[in-house]
């Protein structure tokens, strides 16, 4: 697809090229315009598991932007094992009528059936999640053929832009969920800025060379050593647990954070879904991020990464 | 000269705009009181209202900023246009703080899900200049201005297309004084005739304020 364009002004450099002005009198729906114009919204903003429509109203006052309906969070898929799959849309409807913010949902990795169900009952944004049990081992799902936006993750430049070349409008780091430990996240988020800092430095011989490396689209990798960013919003994700993880993933230069299993694991979520709200919109005051951080009571146990055996390792599904 | 509310949403799409602007000394968002008070007008940006409304209180901003609205020229845009209105409908359940300010009362998320978002063109008081010549609005799941409460607002814009079951005429931007609000986002496009427009009405408010000293 080399019909790809940056979100407008999401760098400060001019772009020649606009959204297609419509003619007079009409209106189009579904445009990269508008699909990533969601996620430009979300920017800032913390973006919360919830798997009822309780924990999504804890999450609408805490100040989420977004819920992200599923079945189990991943700390009870890693527990409780078996195939996870897209949610039951029942479960999804109620999530929508109890809050007024976007409400997205997971489907997995390939499986372009599950998504269209989602866009028949009109949530606001899917997740191709290597949460779920992948569905297709060799293929992502084409996201061009969808009207509704698409979030992906990716644990390095080649991946993320691999996801962005399929139609996705919003990048997520994968981390690893489940966990309660912020390591992977840091890993994969730090491994993209240096991609991206090597790649805008290089002759175009050298990008050419670059893109065979990292597999990714020449035109896509052009662009993002241009923009010195992803040419899309991109949050984080992946085992942030406490407000000082999310406000470290801000400082590292991500628009905005995932918390799945985080919250509704801790000892007391709607004070640990706010704090973390406060230390996302004050990620560089070390005051509030102080101040917001004590008496959280318990923070969900955590697992170490090195302990897990590969075949549980969420990050290295999807390719 | 001109800030931004920095809380959650696109802001660094509005200031991009901004700093390509001459008259525009300084463009820069605020998060804090102090930040508040350097700045000479403000642009609340497009995110989502609850999440602003209640960060905002949280951080002490939601009095400092009807206080801000009161005296010196604020746009809102899309979200910033709700809490701009002094009233609602369709908000979350319980209600969500707006700062208010604009005799307006606004539908939220009129036009349904994400599905449902577009981009249309239109025209514009004081902006476009004639039936052709038409500005790019992006609405995201977009609030409307379902009636206006006072003779001093002006409508600037009415959607001009037939979008799911909203009326055709729907209220898409108005201005009352040195207020502005737009249901759409033009920080997504890189027609800057709105910022310069707004940055008009800042310079214009400024020089009233110096003939009165």
């Amino acid at each position: 697809m080399s019909n790809f364009t940056t979100p407008t002004n999401l760098v400060s450099i001019e772009q020649s090229s606009d959204a297609k002005i419509t003619v007079n009198g009409t209106s189009t729906q579904a445009t990269f315009t508008v699909k990533a114009g969601l996620a430009q919204m979300l920017k800032g903003g913390v973006i919360m598991d919830v798997v009822n429509a309780d924990q999504a109203r804890i999450a609408e006052e805490a100040g989420a932007v977004a819920v992200m309906a599923l079945e189990r969070v991943p700390a009870d898929i890693r527990k409780e094992g078996g195939v996870s799959r897209m949610s039951d849309p029942k479960m999804i409807r109620e999530i929508q009528s109890a809050v007024s913010i976007p409400v997205m949902a997971k489907v997995r990795i390939g499986h372009f059936v599950e998504a269209q169900i989602l866009e028949q009952i009109g949530i606001d944004y899917i997740d191709e999640s290597e949460v779920l049990t992948p569905a297709d081992e060799q293929y992502h799902i084409n996201k061009h053929n969808f009207k509704i936006p698409f979030v992906c993750g990716a644990k390095n430049l080649g991946e993320a832009l691999r996801r962005i070349s399929e139609g996705a409008a919003m990048i997520r780091t994968k981390g690893e969920p489940g966990t309660g430990n912020v390591v992977e996240a840091v890993r994969h988020m730090r491994t993209i800025t240096s991609e991206i800092k090597k790649a805008s430095i290089m002759s175009d011989e050298e990008l050419f060379g670059y893109a065979k490396e990292l597999q990714a689209p020449y035109h896509l990798l052009k662009e993002t050593a241009k923009l010195k960013r992803l040419p899309v919003v991109n949050f984080s994700a992946g085992g942030i647990a406490t407000p000082a993880d999310a406000a470290m993933m801000m400082q590292l230069g991500c628009d905005g954070v995932f918390v799945g299993s985080g919250i509704f694991k801790s000892g007391d979520p709607s004070k640990r879904a706010k704090a973390i709200v406060q230390a996302v919109t004050h990620y560089n005051d070390t005051k509030i991020l102080a101040e917001v951080s004590e008496g959280l009571g318990e923070a969900m146990v955590g697992i170490n990464i090195d302990t897990l055996p590969d075949n549980q390792l969420m990050s290295k599904r999807g390719w | 000269m001109i800030s931004k509310v920095a809380l959650q949403g696109a802001f660094l799409e509005h200031i991009h705009i901004l700093q390509r602007i001459p008259q525009v000394s300084r463009a820069v968002p605020v998060r804090n009181i102090e930040q508040l008070n350097s700045i000479d007008a403000l642009i609340i940006p497009g995110g989502e209202s609850t999440a602003i409304a209640l960060v905002a209180e949280r951080s002490g901003l939601i009095e400092p900023l009807r206080e801000f609205v009161r005296s010196k020229p604020t746009w809102g845009t899309c979200a910033g246009m709700i809490l701009l209105a002094n009233k609602a409908n369709k908000t979350k359940k319980g209600g969500q703080s707006l700062i208010g300010g604009l005799d307006i009362t606004v539908n939220r998320n009129e036009f349904g899900s994400q599905i449902n978002s577009f981009e249309s063109a239109i025209q514009i008081q004081h902006i476009t200049t004639s039936s052709s010549d038409l500005f790019p609005a992006v609405f995201i799941r977009a609030p409307i201005i379902s009636s206006i409460n006072s003779p001093d607002v002006a409508v600037l814009a009415r959607l001009q297309c037939n979008t799911v079951e909203t009326d055709v005429s729907a209220i898409v931007a108005v201005k009352q004084g040195h207020l502005l609000a737009t249901a759409f986002h033009p920080e997504l496009t890189n027609d800057d005739r709105l910022h310069r427009f707004f940055v008009k009405v800042v310079l214009d408010f400024l020089n009233e304020k110096k003939k009165e000293l």
